[in-house]
Order: structure tokens, then sequence, then C-alpha cells
């Protein structure tokens, strides 16, 4: 008798776990699903340490020669560096022209000497560039590996970011609708009529169109505003179902208001369609923003995307420069994107309660 | 069903002036004036006061609407800002390009899934199953982008199997000499995610009593999937083929940019481009309409496919 009650309380908690739990177990057994965890957790912390400035902050440095080639293909001609370099002379003043002295009628005489002296601090700066660059280099001699982070991190950033708006907005409509019925839901279904009738990438350019002005927060609120009918369709579905269950009844009957009843009571039964539905749109959206960008309505010109580097590395592949095509579309883009959909495969089967 | 029919298109109406208020409040009232959205990109101001008169930029708003609901019924969107072509026309031009392309895509890419995802279907559970829907997924994770660079390089440029891009005034000639690639790649990208989705749909049909009567009655497998569960699937096939019919008519706006296709897809691109809206505005009417009546078609062929089904 007393050996019972002396059993600790969380031997009883253990002995029935949640879903998130049991989820997790089962996505623990998958091997597929672990490897492809361990890849987007690989790809996340990489992106952090790049948003934080600590790796692939000089991206934008030109520290090899112009189509540096790979290290690992051993010495190639670079005709391309060779005409470059070639070029260079051209554009400076010749040595030998005849300088007129000006300095009784420039009015920059005073200071010139002073910026000749900053013009050779900042020209002793400038280091020798490398022949070859790990992965090569782009056309102005940046380091694709470092481009590529770069660009992982935009287009990442950009998929989670209007991921995260699409399923708010979403999972916000598809509630109310789903809840309080009546006019509410004539009227927000009238609304995802019209997102819907118009196809999805036609009603994104519409959006680009008047949004007119490339940019990361544009680019992420076009992808947000016109992302959400899908989440909204699962969640008013789930809400449907979900409001006329006893236990919304009793939270109903102990004087719960109706938002507590939506958010607090009904949406942790629905958050497993939720997290789903986040990951599916996250992979839609990076490919949607490599499309974009590579079309010019997405991230800014200062910036680089895996979408900005497709587009180059369609003309480099003309003159056989392959390392920025093979680094942004396959080593890095298809490698995440695979990885996610398997993850998100994994976690969609873990998370079907239908699957015990 | 006349009666259906009827009602199914008088349901339109509110959703048409969904789409109509939609494109009304993006490109009027938010886009802004005409003046500021084409500065720099027509130099010359007697066209953008041109422009401002026409779109009734002044009045108010209730009359800017009624414009635009006049340019809608009577399908006459003006002219374009930067060609001054009437839309009409640039419509008519474009649309036969867009067509001859994504016709044999929309074509051959159904037949091919179909009858892949039976055989996968078929050797469920097998090394073969599992082997296919992983190089599915990985084929869906390249961009559709790196396909078509890919495709374009390896097969037009370098091994010269194809003309790198171009096209010509003869639809046959278009159809045998500049489509056959940018249609190749298309149904490569379509083949993942198609076969994926037409594998599910036929599993879904396999569980079924049915299927374990013919199997039971000593039916050979091949005739109980291509006979049974092929005719049951065709709700899930339909509603596909029919989403994907829109667009028929926008095209693979990629394959037109990156193959110089003189269709429908590429004119939006360059419209989005130049702030071209009178185009766009056309094109996303258009395009919600003819969404809305194969929508309906799907719902109508339901019914052939499946007699069960009644129209309520």
């Amino acid at each position: 008798m007393s050996a019972v009650l002396d059993r600790p309380e969380s031997q009883y908690q253990s002995a029935s776990s949640g879903i998130w739990q049991l989820a997790w177990q089962r996505l623990k057994r998958d091997r597929v699903a672990m490897v492809s965890l361990v890849i987007v957790a690989l790809f996340m912390f990489v992106i952090l340490l790049s948003a934080l400035g600590l790796i692939a902050s000089n991206w934008d440095d030109q520290v090899g020669v112009s189509y540096a080639s790979p290290t690992f293909m051993g010495k190639v001609d670079n005709s391309e560096a060779l005409s470059a370099e070639a070029a260079l002379p051209e554009l400076a003043v010749p040595k030998d022209a005849a300088v007129v002295d000006l300095s009784d009628v420039d009015p920059l005489a005073d200071v010139l000497p002073a910026i000749a002296a900053q013009a050779k601090l900042l020209e002793s700066a400038v280091p020798a560039k490398a022949q070859s660059l790990p992965f090569g280099g782009d056309k102005w001699g940046r380091d694709i590996i470092a481009k590529t982070i770069k660009g992982a991190q935009s287009s990442i950033f950009v998929g989670f970011a209007a991921a995260f708006i699409a399923v708010f907005l979403g999972t916000l409509l598809g509630a109310l609708s789903g809840y309080f019925g009546g006019w509410v839901n004539d009227l927000l279904e009238w609304v995802y009529n019209v997102f819907t009738s118009i196809p999805n990438l036609l009603l994104i350019l519409a959006f680009a169109a008047v949004f007119n002005k490339r940019g990361l927060l544009t680019v992420i609120m076009i992808l947000g505003i016109t992302g959400w009918t899908g989440v909204y369709r699962l969640i008013r579905a789930e809400y449907l179902k979900h409001v006329n269950r006893e236990y919304v009844k009793a939270a109903e009957a102990i004087g719960a208001s109706h938002w507590r009843r939506m958010f607090v009571q009904i949406l942790p039964n629905v958050s497993h369609i939720i997290l789903v539905n986040l990951s599916l749109l996250v992979v839609g959206f990076i490919k949607a923003e490599v499309i974009l960008s590579y079309l010019g309505f997405g991230v800014p010109v200062e910036m680089t995307s895996w979408g900005t580097m497709l587009q180059e590395a369609q003309n480099e592949l003309v003159i056989g420069k392959w390392w920025q095509f093979a680094a942004a579309a396959f080593l890095s883009m298809a490698v995440l994107i695979t990885a996610f959909s398997l993850l998100t495969d994994a976690l969609r089967d873990a998370l079907d309660p239908k699957i015990k | 069903m006349t009666a259906y029919l009827i009602r199914r298109l008088w349901q339109m109406i509110p959703t048409m002036l969904g789409v109509m208020l939609l494109v009304f409040l993006l490109f009027h009232t938010f886009a802004g004036d005409p003046a500021q959205v084409l500065a720099g990109k027509i130099s010359n101001k007697a066209d953008i006061e041109n422009i401002r008169k026409q779109l009734g930029v002044d009045e108010p708003y209730w009359k800017q609407m009624a414009i635009f609901a006049k340019q809608v019924v009577t399908a006459d969107f003006g002219r374009s800002w930067s060609t001054k072509e009437p839309v009409s026309e640039i419509f008519a031009k474009r649309i036969g390009p867009s067509v001859t392309i994504m016709a044999p895509i929309l074509i051959i890419e159904m037949i091919l899934c179909v009858v892949l995802a039976m055989l996968v279907a078929y050797w469920r559970g097998s090394l073969t199953d599992r082997m296919v829907m992983i190089i599915c997924t990985i084929a869906m994770s390249i961009s559709f982008l790196a396909y078509i660079i890919a495709g374009q390089y390896f097969l037009g440029y370098r091994l010269e199997l194809f003309p790198v891009q171009g096209w010509s005034d003869s639809t046959l000639k278009n159809l045998t000499t500049y489509a056959p690639l940018p249609v190749l790649l298309a149904v490569l990208v379509g083949l993942g995610p198609g076969i994926r989705f037409y594998r599910s749909v036929f599993l879904d049909e396999i569980n079924h009593d049915y299927v374990r009567t013919a199997r039971a009655k000593g039916l050979p497998e091949s005739q109980v999937l291509f006979k049974h569960v092929l005719r049951n699937a065709m709700i899930p096939i339909i509603t596909n083929v029919a989403m994907s019919l829109p667009s028929l008519i926008f095209g693979a706006f990629l394959l037109e940019k990156f193959f110089s296709i003189p269709g429908l897809g590429r004119e939006v691109i360059n419209a989005v481009d130049k702030s071209d809206f009178p185009i766009i505005k056309a094109v996303t009417i258009y395009l919600a309409f003819a969404t809305m009546l194969f929508n309906l078609l799907a719902d109508v062929l339901y019914r052939v496919a499946d007699p069960r089904v009644e129209f309520k």
C-alpha cells in the first residue's frame, strides 16, 4: 500500500507522454529524418554565424583574380583574368604623358598631397589577388564559398520570414473563419476564393509590379501575403471540427473568452498541422525567392542570394566557369531543400495521430 | 445539370468582383500615381498626362473603379504603357506561342506521370519504389532554373541536339525545332512532384475493398491497377490536370524567358519590369476568369468519371 504511494510522481507522468514527445520518439527512430535534421541544423548554424558576421562577412571583397579557378583543379588557363589584367593599365593615366602644372589654378592643389598620401595608404592595403580559391571565384574574384554562405543566408532568411507571415495570416484567418462561422466565414471564404482564383506565380508577379522596389522586406511581404491560402484552408477545417468538441464547450462553461478558446484551448490541438505547413512553405518560398531574385524582382543588388548567383552563373557556364552554378544550385540549395523536404515528410508521418 | 451550371456561373460573379477589387486596390490605390510609377521609365510628359487622364487619376475612387469595371466588361484594357500597342492585340499575338509550348508539356507530363506512378505503385514497398521516391525528392529540390540553365547549356550549346533558343512564324517548325527542348525540361521538372502525387493517390485506392475483391477473384495485378484503380482514381487526376490548365495560358514564363519564346509569360515579366500595368491587370483578370471556368469544367468532368457524383 505504502509502496504504491511512495512512487515518485514523475513515473506516472512519463507513462503518458504528449503528442510532441511521441512524435519526437517516432522521429528519432527514422534514420533518414535524423540525417536530414543534422544537415538542416548545420545549414542553420552556418547562416547564424554568417548573420552574426563571424564568417563570410567579407564575401564582397575581391580576394582573387577574375574567375579564379578552384584549388582542387590545379593549374588552369584563365584567359579571363589575363585579359582583365591586360585591360587595367589602359584605364590608368599613361605615366609618360606630359603633366601640365595646374597648381596655381587648381583649388585642390593644397590638399592634393594629403589625398595622395591617403591613397597610398589604401593602395598598400590591397593584398595580392589569389590565382585560385578553394571553390573558385566569380567575375569580380569574390570567393564562391563565402558568397554561397551569404546567398544561403538571404534565401533561407526570406524563406523562413515569409513562411512565418503566411502561416500567421493563414492560422489567424482560418481560426476566425472556422470558429465563428456565419458572416465571418462567408467573408473570409470570399477572400480565399479571390486569392486562389489567381495563379500563385502571377499573383506574386502582380504584387512585385506594384511594390516596385527591390528589397528583402518587399520579397518577404509579397511571398507572405500571397502564400497564406493553403494554411487557411486546413486550419479552418480543423477549427470547424474542434469548435463543437466537449473540451471547448467545457471551457465556454467555465467562462473562457472567445479569444482564449480559440488560441489557448484549440490552437495547441492543431499546432502539428501548423508546423508541417510551416516547413512545407519554407521549402516553397526558398524556391520562389530564387526565381524572383533571378528575374530581378528579389533581393537588392548589393546583396547576394542563390537566385542572383544563378543569374550570374548562366553566363559563366558558357565560358566554362561552372563552379558558381554548382555551388549555388546543387551543393547548397539542392542539399538543403532535399534534407528539408525529407524532414518535413518524416515530421508529417511522426505527427500523424493515425499512425501509432 | 443546366440549373447547376447556371448557379455555378452565377456564383462566379462575387469572386470575379473580388478579383477586380483586389486588382484595383493594388494598381490604383496602392501603386499610387502613374506619374510617379513611370518616372524614369517613360520620359514623355504628355504620354504620362494621357495615361493619367485615361485612368481618371484625379477623379474620386468610385469613378476610377467604374472606368476599370468598364474595361473589364468590354475586355478592352486600353494600350500598353510602354509600347502603346492595344492590350488585346498583344494577347492575340502572345497566346499562340504559350499554348504551343504548354499543351505538349501538359499532355506528355500527365501520361508519363500516371504511367510511371502506376508502375511505382505496382512495386510499392520494394527497393525500386523507395529509390524512385528518393530520386523524385532530390529532383524536386533542384531549382527549376538549374534545370533550364544546365539543359540549355549541355543539350543545346554543348551537344547541339537542340537549338539554344529561338522561335519562328510556322507552328510546325516551332513544334518540331524550338519547342522540344523547353518541353523536355519542363516535363523533367514535373516528373518528380507528379509521380509522388499520383503514387499517393493510387496507394490510397489500393486499400479499398473493391481492389481486394478484384484480387480475390483472380485478376492479374496489372489489370487490377490499370482497369480498376485507375478509373477510381480519376477524380484526383482530373483535379490535378484542371488546376494546371490555367498555366496553359500564362505559360511556363521562365521557359519563355530563357528560350526567347514570345509568349504571354515573357510578356508579363517584361511588363512587371517596365511597370506596364495594363498588361498585368488584363492578364490577372483573364486568368482568374479562366481558372474559375476550368474549376467548373473539372466539377462537370467528375460526373463523367464517376456517375455517383451528384450536382447539388
